[in-house]
């Protein structure tokens, strides 16, 4: 892993163990000037990998407007933040988690908490706000739990927030197993009203509030000791703790964050759908995790923008808005081409992370 | 089963007790899992435990539980394998879905569809199709070095959408007597499942334990780079056991398809490779890699489908499976968590000493077996800096190689 170059020079984290960084130093030609000039810029290659997730995006827009006819409105691609709002912002909380290098599997399962928590509760006449505290809450002490779990037992993260998926699922099923429908006032007014923009274009309140969650995250991951402590913990855990940085509150607080974003993308789940439902979001944690990867955040953490998570949502939503407006394919090439694009997107990372990443 | 105790060679010596030894093995909580559900259901239905032989054939709760675990277990003795290698395996659903789709979609076109060819035509090319999908994830994983767990989750995604493709969105149906014989049939009074499946562990426990591939595959989960430049060709190993899971859920997805008569590429297997985890993982076996323990896996699928058909039994609706497995699941890591034993007064197991080779403090990892196995683990929850004791990087790193 290269030690991630968004962090001031006094936080730099050394490398660990297993030989020296390589540098691209050696290398000659244009590549190794490219790379050089990648490391110059302020955030080296999470810049670099963002900017390949951007042109990709603006290329599948691009040819699906040249495609199809009324592709190319501006409130077509408004509506790809309108339909992915909850994918959005599960993809911050999960970007939280992948840069310390771990991996929350719950989301999906929180996300269909969140929205029969909303449904059952409104059903059983709480007024909204307390829904919405509540199922916020929930979603926050799951994350909780599941943080103490990894960081004070030390289990893995994949299986922790696995048990974690099939609790969520469980209590889901526990509270209601059909489909609830959502009639209350309140949330049906934000589903319904929108935020007018000019050109007679609009954004919903969701998808508005998910570019709020989007700036928030990118401010506390650049701009507060927290953030630079969980690229720390990504970059060398081990190092971050003999830095004396707050390895296990960040550690634990990066699950926190997933799991109250999770519930978050729950709720804005329930105000686009109006319903809550325990099958709600089958899979969901593995578009998000896509999403993540397709916009650049390494697996291994400590290198990664929230930016490039939201626009991995908005590559997903294109390749599903294309394949909308074709007609003739078939849903099941979403799942072809994400499954594709996401090896591209791996063997990318691969090529680019070879000679600045671990020696093998 | 032939398999080593999980407890580390350190623990073995003289001066420990059985009482010791046994305390540290993290399979011992399995079994013990498993025998407090059985404890339970012999309570609460004592019906649970009966056998009957009828027709030449064994009926039961108990049969039961064996046959419908089949599938997850065969995939979890795969799975076994791959986790030695510090690695994992998503896709495995999704080459099940295949695999049953090319099948029955070969059985349903055929122009004899009843005849004992065209299922061993079917058979075979849904075998294969197994085996290129395994080539295919272990060559991501060994060739081009990517995390296997983002590696498989390509297939993951886009398998489930190949498996359509094959059926064209449909649910197949077909009638074959050797896929019915598959699905339902009987060898000497036992269901062909469990035989097959019976027989796949045989072979890989004696494959594993009595020769050196065993040792061979914990080295490249310690650590690929040592393991290589000891003499071992880590590379063909990893890329062997990708092959074989992907084999053996070829062979789970032709129990499953053939136990329903139906090819369903959206459902059939969903949530499988989780289950195999857990399985893997509930037996023990650390997800960091370099040991592993076959009864553990055989015991925690056993713990995950008899939790099943306890929940059924009781009456209780099936939505209720997965909190029950998920408390279940909570309570034995919990039991294996080496703080919480250390907690509980023990003496817990070194599970972290040289930083290189310390994945984590996971339920047991090979690296410690040279670690004094009488050092009190710190049960602080601040991770003691410079000890290793501080989980999860050298691991992740290791596995992108």
């Amino acid at each position: 892993m290269t030690v991630s170059d968004t962090r001031p020079p006094e936080e730099q984290v050394p490398a660990p163990p297993g030989g020296p960084p390589r540098t691209a130093t050696s290398r000659t030609g244009w590549q190794g000037a490219v790379r050089r000039w990648l490391r110059s810029t302020s955030t080296g290659s999470s810049t670099f990998s963002v900017l390949v997730t951007a042109v990709l995006l603006v290329v599948l827009f691009g040819a699906g407007s040249i495609r199809y006819e009324n592709f190319g409105y501006p409130q077509v691609a408004l509506n790809l933040l309108v339909d992915n709002a909850y994918l959005i912002v599960l993809a911050v909380g999960m970007t939280f988690v992948i840069l310390t290098g771990g991996i929350d599997l719950s989301s999906g399962a929180v996300v269909a908490l969140g929205t029969v928590m909303a449904a059952r509760l409104l059903q059983a006449g709480w007024p909204a706000p307390l829904v919405i505290a509540v199922v916020l809450a929930t979603g926050a002490l799951l994350g909780w739990l599941m943080g103490l779990a990894i960081h004070g037992l030390q289990l893995q993260p994949f299986i922790v927030t696995l048990a974690g998926m099939f609790l969520a699922r469980g209590i889901c099923f526990a509270i209601s197993g059909p489909s609830i429908p959502i009639q209350d006032d309140w949330f049906t007014a934000v589903a319904i009203n929108v935020v007018e923009l000019p050109g007679g274009t609009f954004l919903s309140y969701g998808a508005v509030l998910a570019l709020v969650v989007v700036a928030v995250a990118a401010y506390v991951l650049h701009r507060t000791r927290f953030g630079r402590t969980v690229y720390a913990i990504g970059g060398s855990e081990s190092s971050a703790a003999l830095m004396g940085l707050a390895v296990g509150r960040t550690k634990v607080g990066v699950y926190v964050i997933s799991g109250f974003c999770s519930a978050l993308g729950g709720l804005l789940f329930s105000v686009y759908i109006l319903s809550g439902w325990s099958l709600h979001g089958i899979g969901l944690e593995l578009d998000a995790i896509a999403a993540v990867v397709i916009g650049g955040t390494v697996l291994v953490g400590g290198r990664g923008l929230v930016l490039g998570s939201l626009l991995g949502v908005l590559v997903l939503g294109t390749i599903k808005a294309l394949i909308d407006f074709d007609g003739g394919l078939n849903s099941w090439w979403t799942k072809i081409t994400v499954g594709v694009l996401l090896l591209v997107f791996v063997v990318l990372q691969r090529v680019t992370g070879r000679r600045s990443g671990t020696a093998s | 089963m032939t398999d080593r105790p999980a407890s580390d060679p350190a623990s073995r010596r003289p001066a420990d007790g059985l009482l010791a030894r046994a305390r540290r093995s993290p399979v011992l909580w399995a079994v013990a899992a498993l025998a407090v559900l059985l404890l339970f259901n012999l309570v609460a239905n004592p019906g649970f435990f009966a056998l009957r032989f009828q027709d030449g054939h064994l009926f039961g709760n108990l049969v039961n539980v064996v046959k419908n675990v089949a599938p997850v277990l065969l995939i979890a003795v795969g799975m076994t394998l791959v986790i030695a290698t510090r690695g994992i395996d998503l896709s495995v659903g999704a080459v099940l879905a295949i695999s049953g789709s090319v099948a029955f979609t070969i059985v349903e076109g055929a122009d004899d569809p009843s005849s004992g060819g065209t299922a061993a035509l079917a058979i075979g090319v849904a075998l294969a199709a197994g085996l290129v999908l395994g080539a295919w994830n272990g060559f991501l994983v060994s060739v081009v070095g990517i995390q296997p767990i983002i590696a498989t989750l390509v297939l993951m995604t886009a398998g489930r959408g190949i498996a359509m493709l094959i059926t064209d969105g449909n649910i197949v149906t077909a009638e074959n007597p050797v896929f019915d014989w598959l699905g339902g049939g009987y060898v000497a009074g036992v269901p062909v499942q469990i035989v097959i499946t019976g027989l796949v562990l045989l072979l890989v426990a004696v494959l594993t334990r009595r020769t050196a591939l065993g040792v061979l595959i914990e080295a490249v989960g310690v650590n690929p780079a040592a393991a290589r430049l000891a003499g071992v060709r880590a590379r063909s190993i990893t890329f062997t056991v990708y092959v074989f899971i992907a084999f053996v859920a070829a062979v789970a997805g032709l129990m499953v398809t053939a136990n329903v008569s139906a090819a369903d590429a959206n459902r059939a297997g969903l949530f499988i490779e989780l289950d195999a985890i857990l399985a893997v993982v509930i037996g023990g076996t650390s997800l960091a890699g370099g040991r592993y323990s076959l009864t553990g896996t055989v015991v925690g699928a056993l713990i995950l489908q008899t939790l099943t058909t306890t929940v059924l039994t009781m009456g209780l609706p099936d939505e209720y499976i997965r909190l029950f497995k998920a408390v279940v699941i909570i309570m034995v890591f919990l039991l294996q968590a080496p703080r919480v034993r250390a907690a509980l007064g023990r003496r817990g197991r070194r599970s972290a000493t040289p930083p290189s080779a310390t994945p984590d403090g996971g339920a047991g990892t090979a690296a410690s077996g040279s670690a004094p196995p009488d050092e009190v683990r710190p049960a602080s929850p601040v991770p003691v800096p410079g000890t290793g004791d501080v989980p999860g990087r050298p691991a992740q790193q290791e596995v992108l190689r």
